[in-house]
């Protein structure tokens, strides 16, 4: 229970410092870049603005999540080791198992904040854009048979809001967990922030194509040896990155079944808890 | 410490060999639900760059998709039709569930390109004006179809092909045939079937066919029994030349 405690409190104080390094001013990038984007789009049809806005918000929150991910995570361990505040840390009762733990848990809640205020914006600008629009609608067609007008009023709604687009941004989250559990993970054993950083990024890469390697390995045919044994290394050590990648279908309207849902959050949370426990294991050994 | 990392690399490996028959369920079941469809191949490759490709892999491919669909409403505003066509078939492949960018291709190829061909003056032939045109409608066909073939659970693409297949192409038999596709599928509107009726009316030879399909819909209730199919079901009776005994009591 003590332990527990003494996690919680290395995860809140994580996510204090995170928040005092102004990590949040990347929000008004985002806020910049919806709201300016929708004003650039205003001379498109109502569905394609709507389209854009989503295209553009949903695409926005994926890579801001998964930037703030590894470059808050990575230099965690580093940064703890210059500043020293690691040796006093642990020269407590604290296992660095629990330490650890106290930091992924401070990355985790500032994700999930993030994403919960990128969300909010957007949805927001969504709203807002979809009352400017049934008002016009309504206006357009006053007058003319209720039918029309309920017609109408039904398209821009189907437009704009989705239930899809919840599950869409969920799996959002999770993907930027898992790259923060990864990155930490590197980071253990990395000489330094940047070299962690360098090699998350080039994961996140190879990690969109392991599902292809995958493919190409289990398929067989006629490929050579040294080809599959890649194909083989790419599938095994590799996350499946283009596993989470949903946001881009949901957008087209596609609906998640809740059993793939579901389980595309628990192997999220599977890949989590390996890279988690590696990193402890790792990290158990090393000399500091 | 060198052990440990040998160690974590090994349990790394074996937990990628443990956890490839999920990932192998989930993503079948993600295709089976219409998720991954795109093709990112070669082709693709060719038309969005390296750098756009780069973002196409790493799960970039709507923020893509709508930039270049920005691009192609700046061509349009310029009135290049050549540069829309390769634009769209570029987001249409980055983005193949979007029905958005499929019916929205087609309509500027259809309408507005075809237009603009008929009405070019730098092109004094009549006939080749008339060819251009004809690629135009051709071109907004391949789209709707192209899209159809993508998304065959959703009715709407089905319904933009019976209009331009009817007001375009005016072919009407192919029309019937675009209306009626999509009834069976769910949240098809009612209409579709009586546009099927109305289009099969228009082809010589399938007049009785017509008659009977469009009779069945009158049968069906309320709902179908809308002016224009019974105005259409008067001239059918006169043009088939139906004795009293066969013809409905309408309105």
């Amino acid at each position: 229970m003590k332990s527990l405690r003494g996690t919680w409190a290395i995860g809140v104080n994580t996510f204090t410092e995170l928040v005092r390094m102004k990590v949040f001013y990347f929000l008004l990038i985002f806020a910049l870049l919806i709201i300016g984007g929708s004003a650039f789009v205003a001379k498109l049809s109502f569905q394609e603005q709507f389209q854009m806005l989503k295209d553009i918000s949903l695409g926005a929150m994926s890579v801001f999540t998964s930037l703030l991910a590894i470059l808050a995570t990575a230099n965690f361990l580093p940064k703890d080791m210059e500043d020293r505040t690691i040796y006093t840390i642990l020269a407590k009762p604290v296992p660095r198992f629990s330490y650890l733990l106290g930091k992924l848990i401070g990355i985790f809640l500032l994700l999930a904040l993030s994403i919960l205020l990128m969300a909010g914006l957007f949805l927001a600008v969504l709203w807002i854009q979809e009352r400017g629009v049934l008002a016009e609608t309504r206006a357009q067609l006053q007058g003319g048979p209720a039918e029309d007008l309920a017609l109408a009023l039904k398209e821009v709604a189907a437009s704009t809001f989705n239930a899809n687009l919840f599950p869409g941004i969920a799996i959002i989250l999770v993907k930027s967990a898992l790259l923060a559990a990864l990155t930490l993970f590197l980071s253990t054993f990395a000489s330094s922030g940047l070299f962690a950083i360098l090699m998350a990024v080039a994961i996140y890469f190879i990690g969109h194509l392991q599902a292809t390697a995958r493919e190409y390995w289990l398929a067989g045919g006629d490929i050579s040896w040294w080809a599959r044994g890649l194909a083989a290394a790419v599938a095994l050590v590799f996350p499946d990155l283009q596993a989470f990648n949903f946001v881009d279908d949901v957008i087209a309207g596609v609906a998640v079944p809740a059993g793939l849902f579901l389980q595309i959050v628990a192997l999220g949370g599977l890949y989590v808890a390996v890279y988690f426990s590696l990193a402890a294991m790792v990290f158990a050994g090393r000399e500091l | 410490m060198i052990w440990r990392r040998i160690v974590a690399a090994a349990l790394l490996a074996a937990f990628g060999a443990a956890v490839l028959p999920f990932q192998e369920r989930i993503s079948a079941e993600a295709k089976a639900a219409h998720f991954r469809s795109t093709a990112l191949d070669l082709d693709l490759r060719e038309q969005i760059g390296q750098m756009g490709f780069l973002a196409a892999l790493s799960g970039f491919r709507s923020p893509l998709a709508a930039f270049l669909w920005i691009e192609a409403h700046t061509a349009w505003e310029n009135t290049e039709w050549g540069r829309m066509a390769g634009l769209f078939s570029t987001v249409t492949t980055l983005q193949p569930r979007s029905l958005l960018y499929w019916d929205m291709a087609a309509w500027h190829m259809a309408w507005n390109a075809s237009v603009a061909a008929m009405q070019d003056p730098k092109q004094p032939s009549e006939a080749l004006r008339i060819r251009a045109q004809r690629q135009y409608f051709n071109l907004g066909k391949d789209f709707l179809e192209r899209g159809i073939r993508n998304n065959p659970d959703r009715y709407q693409l089905y319904l933009q092909l019976g209009v331009l297949l009817r007001d375009k192409l005016e072919d009407h038999s192919g029309a019937a045939a675009a209306f009626l596709r999509p009834s069976e599928l769910p949240d098809a509107p009612a209409y579709c079937r009586r546009f099927a009726g109305y289009e099969m009316a228009n082809c010589p030879g399938r007049e009785r066919e017509a008659y009977d399909f469009l009779k069945a819909l009158y049968l069906q209730g309320e709902k179908q029994r809308l002016p224009t199919l019974i105005n259409l079901l008067h001239e059918m009776e006169k043009k088939l030349d139906l004795p009293a005994s066969e013809r409905l009591a309408l309105p």
